[in-house]
């Protein structure tokens, strides 16, 4: 029988819901038995909503000041440790993920299956490259533990009412001293989460400047939506990078996304292929966005967004 | 301080992928290899690194078949002052790649270690982390800005939450993101440069490293596409049709 073990991502307070992701990715998996491992400085309330998650058996938490933050140097050989009696160790396809798992397979000798889509048994699994222009069917040797990021646009994540037992894990391994946190300047402010809004607006290079980003900002808000933007849009300097959308920035999977001067490069449609309804704003009636847009408007922007917000 | 950079020959950024009507993999014949765009931005991370004195030599390394050789030229023509091609005819996947490196770490003694976050074919994102965990090192990974300070760096790292800074200790592995520098253009009097700077090709075989289990590809599939929507005339009828949708309320 699988039994997968599911890395935490959380910020100390709160339990990210890229985890609940991971879940329901793990869920697929027939017969799974499935724990996660918090660490933590205080584990208590991220560990109570984990253990709320249809689908969990365990929660184990370590509990230490190293574990503070998620530092991959001090995070992995804790997980690797406790990885023993698992078949499986899961993680999230975010930054985090992407970052620390990684870490973790190299510790236990083993290649990585990055970016999980789908799961057609125990070792074989669906994953794409090439920005999601190819997707393959991988296999693992079935005598290898398998490591994983989970690809979060593909789940929704598992529901709340469960009731697993929160326990904690004896962890005993010696972690180096070479990695220290400094700081880290929060982007996003109060707006909804890009990865986990049901409603996205995005701005690109057409917007002309952080000023006029302004606009985007402001439909958002009306629209309780969450911001994204094109890398265009983020290196010209008009937003900051946590925004991006695409295949080097974040994978968002909303029920409505609106892309506002976008023209549609491949590695930006490939971060927003399983939105469900995509609505593209652009003066170029040729832009690619128009391809992949169930809704499509041909005009000015500076002139809809302000007839948009008349109309609502 | 010597700088090892890994180079990766990719399928070029603008070429559009194609899978083979039976599945065995995308089309490859023909089209335009790159060094992958993160390990440029890697290169030029080492060489202005290099030209502000802090070190002293930055050597370029792919793992691949003899076809790399062009992706190392075009690294020493931008300013590398050696190569080594680790020539391997089998693709390799992230953790041997990774203990390629480990073992170039061991024979070169760099002091820093920088690697593209991720390569644009396989979108793996895995090596540089395998490689810091194997050289039981410090890791920096998604790095927009970095800077040295002595026996240790403070890297900027851009992650989901917004940006993040860390001090790590020398030796380290840096992977960038792609807002770290722009890349400079190879000049044509370098490219003459470039063949005379040394390259040396090492056998993967003579390295005695372990191939890890691969992980076994069985089946190429193309993306399921979407399909072109209706277009409306005005902002109005698009509101109309998303609150007709229950997308807007």
């Amino acid at each position: 029988m699988s039994k997968v073990l599911i890395v935490a991502e959380h910020d100390g307070k709160t339990l990210n819901a890229s985890t609940g992701k991971c879940v329901s990715c793990a869920q697929t998996i027939s017969g799974a038995d499935i724990d996660i491992l918090v660490l933590a400085i205080d584990a208590s309330s991220v560990a109570a909503e984990a253990a709320a998650l249809t689908g969990v058996s365990r929660v184990l938490t370590v509990e230490a000041s190293h574990n503070e933050h998620a530092l991959a140097a001090t995070w992995a050989p804790q997980i690797a440790a406790l990885a023993d009696s698992y078949s499986h160790v899961f993680g999230p396809s975010t930054t985090f993920g992407k970052d620390l798992m990684p870490r973790v397979a190299a510790l236990l000798g083993v290649e990585q299956v990055s970016d999980i889509m789908a799961v057609e048994g125990a070792y074989t699994f669906k994953r794409p490259i090439y920005a999601g222009n190819a997707i393959v069917s991988v296999s693992v040797d079935e005598g290898s533990k398998v490591v994983a990021t989970v690809r979060t646009a593909s789940y929704s994540a598992a529901a709340g009412g469960g009731s697993a037992t929160i326990e904690p894990a004896d962890v005993a391994v010696e972690l180096p001293s070479h990695t220290r946190f400094v700081g880290l300047e929060a982007g996003g402010g109060d707006r909804p989460d890009l990865q986990t809004a049901t409603r996205v607006v995005s701005g690109g290079r057409a917007l002309g400047s952080e000023e006029n980003f302004k606009i985007i900002y402001d439909l958002a808000d009306r629209l309780g939506a969450g911001c994204g933007a094109s890398r265009a849009a983020v290196d010209a300097g008009y937003v900051p990078n946590d925004m991006q959308v695409g295949q080097t920035g974040k994978i968002i999977a909303p029920d409505l996304y609106i892309a506002i001067g976008i023209s549609g490069a491949i590695q930006h449609l490939t971060g927003i292929k399983d939105a469900g309804t995509i609505v593209a704003i652009n003066k170029d009636a040729d832009a690619p966005i128009f391809e992949v847009a169930d809704i499509g408007l041909v005009g000015d922007l500076f002139k809809i967004i302000p007839e948009i917000e008349a109309a609502l | 301080m010597k700088i090892l950079v890994g180079l990766k020959r990719v399928v070029d950024y603008n070429v559009r992928i194609q899978v083979k009507p039976d599945g065995s993999g995308v089309v490859t014949d023909g089209v335009k290899m790159s060094i992958n765009p993160f390990d440029e931005i890697a290169l030029e991370e080492a060489l202005r690194l290099r030209e502000a004195g802090k070190a002293s030599e930055v050597v370029v390394v792919s793992i691949g078949s003899s076809d790399a050789q062009q992706q190392l030229r075009t690294g020493l023509a931008m300013g590398a002052d050696r190569a080594i091609l680790v020539e391997s005819d089998q693709p390799m996947q992230p953790l041997t790649a990774a203990r390629v490196f480990l073992e170039l770490a061991n024979r070169e003694q760099p002091g820093l270690i920088i690697l593209g976050k991720q390569a644009i074919d396989d979108d793996c994102n895995q090596t540089g982390q395998m490689l810091a965990a194997l050289w039981q090192r410090p890791q920096a990974t998604f790095a927009s800005k970095l800077e040295l300070d002595g026996d240790s760096a403070q890297v900027t790292r851009e992650i989901d939450a917004g940006l993040e800074t860390i001090a790590v200790d020398l030796p380290a592995v840096v992977t960038t993101d792609l807002r770290l520098n722009e890349p400079r253009f190879v000049k044509l009097p370098d490219i003459m440069k470039a063949k005379r700077k040394p390259l040396d090709v090492v056998p993967f075989a003579d390295m005695n490293i372990e191939v890890a289990t691969p992980i076994t590809t069985t089946h190429y599939d193309s993306p399921p596409q979407r399909q072109r929507g209706v277009m409306v005339e005005d902002a109005a009828a698009l509101v109309a049709m998303l609150k007709d949708k229950g997308l807007l309320s």
